[in-house]
């Protein structure tokens, strides 16, 4: 992936409007107007996260169909999430070891601060 | 125990951010980041892969330096500077790689935030241009599958 699309996702993504909006492509394609429905917002504001969407390659939209349907470009939003999964779990892997670690830690703590007052 | 997910984000065109929630309060947590003993424990070391080196001197100026060993005798060696330290609150720190597969150094802030014996813990790494954080969220992309997750442990390791 070109890194100036990935960045593009990123930024896209970072939207929650624009991320439920592609969450209902997910299940279909969607024209403008059904897209705006669930939203608070004007269709030419829903257009504007549209461009978004579509600059990054995350959507696009049927020429022929009078009414132009949006729908999902799966591969690129995959590409994005799969970067982020496997480095989300790398890191999981680690704070996973740290979280066992520290339970050992804190009964230690708490043995201490027992003997402690014990001695007194 | 687990307290929730790892959230991993992209804040600006230079970073990339990590928030986890531990069980613990944040002077236990601050050491576990910053004590070699106990650092080997947990950072890195998993699939064959232990410290073969783990140094840190921990005062403003001082270095830290890392090498893991993984099971085929293979090294992978990281290091950095302390450029803040702040107990338990604050570490700031540079990172670079031995085998450089990204220019320049990188800045780390991890910031612990404890709330009812929770910590909640975010590192940021800072990299010197949106070009090289780019190179960073690309290397595992354009490599051969196996050789891609190998790159990627050594790519993850030294966000650390």
């Amino acid at each position: 992936m070109a890194p100036d699309r990935l960045d593009a996702t990123f930024a896209a993504l970072a939207d929650p409007t624009r991320r439920a909006i592609l969450a209902r492509l997910a299940s279909g394609q969607a024209s403008v107007t059904e897209l705006a429905e669930p939203f608070a917002m004007s269709q030419p504001a829903v257009s504007k996260h549209l461009k978004v969407l579509e600059r990054a390659g995350l959507i696009s939209r049927s020429r022929d169909a009078q009414r132009r349907p949006r729908r999902l470009e799966a591969v690129p939003l995959a590409e994005a999430t799969a970067w982020l999964e496997r480095y989300r779990r790398f890191w999981e892997g680690n704070y996973q070891r740290l979280d066992a670690l520290l339970d050992e830690l804190k009964v230690k703590r708490k043995k201490r601060g027992r003997s402690k007052r014990k001695g007194r | 125990m687990s307290t929730g997910k790892l959230q991993v984000t992209t804040p600006s065109e230079r970073e990339i951010a990590m928030t986890r929630v531990f069980d613990a309060p944040r002077s236990l947590v601050f050491d576990a980041w910053t004590k070699p003993e106990l650092l080997k424990r947990w950072l890195g070391v998993r699939g064959g892969w232990t410290f073969a080196v783990c140094e840190v001197d921990l005062k403003v100026g001082g270095a830290y330096r890392f090498v893991w060993r993984g099971p085929d005798g293979k090294e992978m060696g990281m290091g950095g500077v302390y450029r803040e330290i702040v107990r338990p609150e604050r570490l700031v720190a540079t990172e670079k790689f031995d085998d450089p597969w990204y220019e320049g150094e990188a800045l780390d802030t991890t910031v612990f935030v404890e709330q009812g014996g929770k910590t909640t813990v975010t590192t940021t790494v800072l990299y010197a241009s949106r070009e090289v954080r780019d190179a960073v969220l690309k290397t595992p992309m354009e490599r051969g599958v196996a050789e891609s997750y190998d790159k990627l442990d050594e790519v993850l390791a030294s966000i650390a």
